[in-house]
């Protein structure tokens, strides 16, 4: 059965056809979207690890539920990268199945809780809703209700105990315990295979550890779901670095039959600009990585962090967001995003942006560093903008920032965090022999297969993409576990 | 799990541990570090592995402690577990037939020089080591070395021990005799940076070994980020070895102090 008249199926079962039938389409399309509970801006910019989206109530998500149309041809599936049942999560909710419906998104994703806090909704499952697309008002809330139904079934404590899968005995092999290989991990499972995911950090969960801050994904959220993992029968190895610890060769030599890479884009980019090593300028994943992995703000933490006062993040992507806002929660004073396009370009999710401002972040767009100065101890005092302007657009269709001759200004400064982008990390490419890579460092995959130059070897996420989203690098784990099944089977 | 299985005092403050560690030790080369975590608060700092057996499965770390997380670490004892660690780190040093290789070791970096002095002289090299430190209790290792060195000099601070001088006095007496091919030097910054002015001026290659603050040790954050050549490195994925004539060891010495 393709996964079309799966849904379909789903979707003329009785409960379904008279739920739909219960109230108009006119009278749901009239109802308006519901607005998620937030702390308090003033409140939670001094809050590191306090939430700030709060989740609907249980009589929230079942009105935002019965804004879905349960269309018969559900256009918001396609948006999503791993294809969860939408309609049928969402009727679930509305008919007030909740753990139905946290099972339902069990069946494509790995991570729900985490996708419903972190996916930027509006240009992937709630950009292609009915809605928006047809109606002219605002999308069905379903990063809301997908992150209502993970987390009422972990608030329960009435997680299901996931099926255990008939061994194949087949050992399979993942680099990286971050989104793509946690979701390539959760479904090999399920098909039986015998999952041993390497992880280089002391921490499972990649960027969902190191990089996301609390107040946007709580760990225990991410560990929640690394236990379902767990009990799904996948192994977890920490402080092993596959090329280094233990090589190619070695894993080929203990029997895993497909080793899939998800060891994501890890190298932060600097601007290579004068001043760029003075004290106090540091790359955001340094500077995330000191305060969410090794909670370097909390007194009985042994790792240092700077809380600077006057705080300037160079990028506007959502490393960008988490960092300006982790130094606002540090007590900055003045935290500034510096970025060289206008609003309109920013990367960032859109409810970042407005949390940001909300919290008092400033936003100088059309605006480019160019030097840093330090005082007599090498640390960072001020820093030199470029005001910039859009010019033509280029050939991806962006307006090019060109600098408005002359025009500079000197800011005061003590830290400086650099989000500028990261390429992938080089470790994987330069200890696996014969792996084809990009110019930009990215490893060469066949797109239907996600299968590298090396038969076994398979890769997705960032380390593919450069620096992409939590959602896309989870499809990539689902479509190469399908793939990697599938060959492993036909041998 | 990684148990320490033995403990040696160099000194009141300067402790050696081997510890079981397989899986480093099989793959680990000369050069190569690791990153430890003591406690699950802790914080990662890097250590280079000074020796390994691959039988055993255990490698030899050698610390000083100088601060909190090198005192937390000094103070665990055999048996005690090291709650996280992590390697082979960096890059391995390139090893080849140079010919006089003069190795210049100062306090605690004797340690980590003690591989690359085994890997020189397998590789037919004429090895002379100069080991420094303040006082005759710092001089680590002298037997050691002594095994794979054609000649060990040392010198100390206050004379009490060898000669009474810097390292980079007794790396001149050798310039001044012989011909030296390469010199290779780890210790405090501010002494490989003495070196590399020294050699500079004769002319020899010198490569330093790197000790710069890191958080990972994989590459992911760029805070052991040195400039080498007017470019920025990371001493974790490219290092730690550079040529040390490149390395901007004032930048160096300035980032050191962040965290003071």
């Amino acid at each position: 059965m393709t996964r079309q008249e799966y849904m379909k199926e789903r979707r003329s079962e009785p409960w379904r056809d008279e739920l739909r039938r219960s109230v108009k389409a006119k009278e749901r399309g009239e109802r308006p979207r519901v607005h998620m509970n937030e702390l308090d801006p003033e409140f939670r910019s001094h809050e590191l690890k306090a939430e700030v989206n709060q989740g609907l109530t249980k009589e929230q998500a079942i009105a935002e539920a019965g804004r879905c149309l349960d269309c018969g041809n559900p256009t918001c599936v396609t948006g999503c990268p791993v294809e969860i049942n939408i309609p049928t999560f969402i009727k679930n909710i509305e008919r007030g199945d909740f753990i139905e419906a946290a099972r339902t998104l069990k069946e494509t994703s790995a991570l729900p809780a985490v996708c419903g806090r972190v996916c930027p909704q509006e240009k992937q499952c709630e950009a292609q809703c009915i809605y928006i697309q047809k109606m002219g008002k605002e999308p069905v809330a379903i990063g809301y209700l997908e992150r209502f139904a993970a987390d009422y079934e972990r608030l329960n404590g009435i997680i299901a105990e996931p099926e255990k899968p008939v061994s194949n005995g087949i050992k399979v092999a993942v680099v990286g315990s971050g989104p793509a290989g946690l979701s390539f991990a959760g479904d090999m499972a399920k098909r039986g295979y015998d999952i041993t995911v390497f992880e280089a950090l002391h921490e499972i969960g990649g960027v969902l550890k190191y990089g996301i801050p609390e107040f946007r994904l709580p760990n225990d959220v991410v560990d929640v779901e690394i236990e379902t993992l767990r009990k799904t029968g996948v192994k977890f190895v920490k402080n092993c670095i596959i090329g280094k610890t233990i090589s190619h060769e070695d894993l080929r030599a203990e029997g895993f039959k497909g080793i899939f890479v998800a060891s994501g884009a890890g190298l932060p980019n600097f601007m290579n600009i004068p001043g760029e090593n003075l004290i106090g300028v540091m790359s955001a994943n340094e500077f995330l990585t000191r305060v969410n992995l090794m909670d370097a703000s909390s007194p009985d933490s042994d790792t240092p962090v700077q809380k600077g006062k006057s705080v300037a993040i160079i990028g506007a992507g959502n490393t960008a967001m988490d960092a300006v806002r982790t130094a606002r929660r540090l007590g900055a004073e003045r935290a500034m995003v510096v970025y060289r396009r206008s609003d309109e370009e920013m990367p960032a999710r859109a409810e970042e942006v407005k949390h940001a401002k909300e919290e008092g972040v400033e936003f100088l767009t059309l605006h480019n560093p160019i030097q840093y100065e330090g005082d007599d101890k090498g640390h960072v005092q001020r820093m030199l903008l470029q005001k910039m302007e859009l010019g033509e657009a280029d050939a991806s269709g962006r307006r090019k920032p060109v600098p408005i001759e002359g025009a500079t200004e000197w800011i005061d400064v003590d830290e400086v965090i650099v989000s500028v982008g990261v390429s992938p990390n080089p470790l994987i490419p330069s200890t696996f022999t014969g792996l084809d890579v990009t110019k930009w460092g990215t490893v060469v995959i066949n797109q239907d297969t996600m299968q590298t130059d090396l038969s076994d070897v398979y890769a997705g996420g960032d380390i593919v993409r450069g620096g992409a989203t939590v959602i896309l690098a989870m499809g990539d784990g689902r479509r190469a576990a399908e793939a990697m099944d599938k060959s492993l089977q036909a041998n | 799990m990684n148990k320490i299985i033995q403990k040696q005092y160099f000194s009141p403050k300067v402790v050696e541990f081997v510890v079981e560690a397989p899986l480093i030790a099989r793959s680990r080369r000369a050069g190569h570090f690791v990153i430890v975590k003591v406690g699950e608060k802790g914080e990662r700092i890097p250590l280079t592995i000074a020796q390994s057996d691959v039988e055993k499965g255990t490698i030899t770390i050698v610390v000083q402690s100088v601060g909190l997380s090198s005192e937390k670490l000094c103070n665990l004892e055999e048996g005690d577990y090291i709650t996280d660690l992590v390697g082979p780190l960096g890059k391995a040093t390139h090893i080849e037939k140079y010919g006089t290789v003069v190795c210049a070791g100062g306090g605690v970096g004797i340690a980590p020089m003690l591989p690359i002095i085994e890997a020189m002289k397998k590789a037919g090299n004429r090895v002379i080591s100069v080991l420094a430190a303040r006082n005759k209790d710092l001089v680590i290792l002298e037997e050691q070395v002594a095994k794979y060195s054609d000649e060990v000099i040392v010198m100390t601070d206050d004379g009490s021990h060898g000669q009474k001088g810097l390292v980079t006095n007794g790396v001149e007496s050798v310039i001044n005799r012989e011909q030296v091919d390469l010199c290779v030097t780890i210790g405090p910054a501010i002494m490989m940076k003495f070196v590399s002015l020294l050699t500079q001026k004769y002319n020899i290659p010198t490569m330093a070994s790197l000790n710069t603050i890191m958080v990972d040790g994989t590459g992911m954050c760029g805070a052991c980020r040195v400039s080498v050549d007017g470019k920025t490195k990371f001493v974790c994925v490219d290092g730690p070895e550079f040529d040390a004539h490149k390395v901007d060891f004032d930048e160096m010495l300035m980032r050191l102090k962040a965290y003071n």
